[in-house]
């Protein structure tokens, strides 16, 4: 019993980074505001918020799972309080720090029409923060961390997290203004304007 | 049931045009990227189109999608 409860929540674990790193992708495809691997905007930020929350879920029942596991030993304060456990305290303590910060996170975004867009982002830039403490967390706290598999998967979600944040960075990142239609525009498909009237 | 209106703050909205693929029926782009209504920023939504324009509302990545009063008249 207590062997499946380790695997899940160790599998759980792994398999929210992988979520979590598909969030942080799409949420920055999202800020740029393109369409992207054959999606369209919206769905873009529909899926970047699903992933997220289906993300969340997992590191639920990784805590859950974890917290009746008679080896690690976890009290429940150790998942809110960073560093005061007795297994691992340094590592599993960035966890409970990524913890905390994804339930700011999620708990601002499902708010975010009553708390408004400005306090909504600056809570959302904690992301930036969230996901290598959670990826350190997920290197230095698993006992996966020796499998090879494990650290080709965390390369591979640090390379995505890494190239996305490099491209945001880059000049190119937002389509801006006129530079957001086709550059090559066919003149047999341009609509005629609508006309516009003043409200009231 | 009458519909509800829609109001684009454009202050706000970053012509991320989400709503745009959204609510073609409703929306199109100006020159730049931005939506653009038929009666400018604020149109009433047909009944049938009302879950698209719910939609619109809650994937604009900015806020700046809002019902407003019914339609008026
Ligand atoms: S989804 Fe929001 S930001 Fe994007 S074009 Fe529509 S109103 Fe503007």
């Amino acid at each position: 019993m207590s062997e499946a409860l380790w695997a899940l929540g160790r599998g759980t674990g792994v398999v929210a980074l992988v979520l979590m790193t598909i969030t942080v992708v799409l949420g920055i495809l999202t800020r740029s505001g393109r369409p992207a691997f054959g999606m369209p905007r919206f769905a873009v930020t529909l899926v970047h918020r699903n992933s997220a929350l289906i993300g969340t879920v997992f590191i639920l029942i990784h805590i859950v799972s974890l917290l009746f596991d008679p080896y690690a030993q976890l009290n429940l304060i150790d998942y809110f309080v960073p560093f005061v456990g007795a297994y691992r305290p340094f590592w599993l303590g960035l966890g409970a720090v990524a913890f905390d910060l994804i339930i700011a996170i999620v708990v601002t975004s499902l708010l975010r029409r009553s708390i408004g867009q400005r306090a909504f982002r600056v809570v959302h830039w904690a992301t930036y923060a969230m996901w290598p403490i959670a990826l350190f967390h997920a290197i230095g706290t698993g006992t996966d961390a020796s499998s090879g598999l494990f650290i080709l998967l965390a390369l591979a979600c640090f390379s995505a997290v890494a190239g996305s944040v490099i491209w945001r960075l880059s000049t190119h990142f937002q389509l801006r203004g006129a530079t957001r239609l086709d550059r090559r525009i066919d003149p047999s498909r341009i609509a005629p304007a609508p006309e516009v009237k003043e409200i009231q | 049931m009458p519909g509800r209106t829609l109001h684009i703050d454009w202050t706000r909205c970053d012509a991320r045009g989400s709503c745009i693929e959204l609510l073609p029926e409703l929306l199109r782009r100006d020159n730049w990227g931005y939506p653009l209504a038929r009666t400018g920023s604020e149109f009433a939504v047909p009944a049938h189109l009302d879950d698209a324009a719910e939609d619109a509302v809650n994937l604009c990545p900015v806020l700046a999608l809002r019902f407003t009063a019914p339609v008026r008249g």
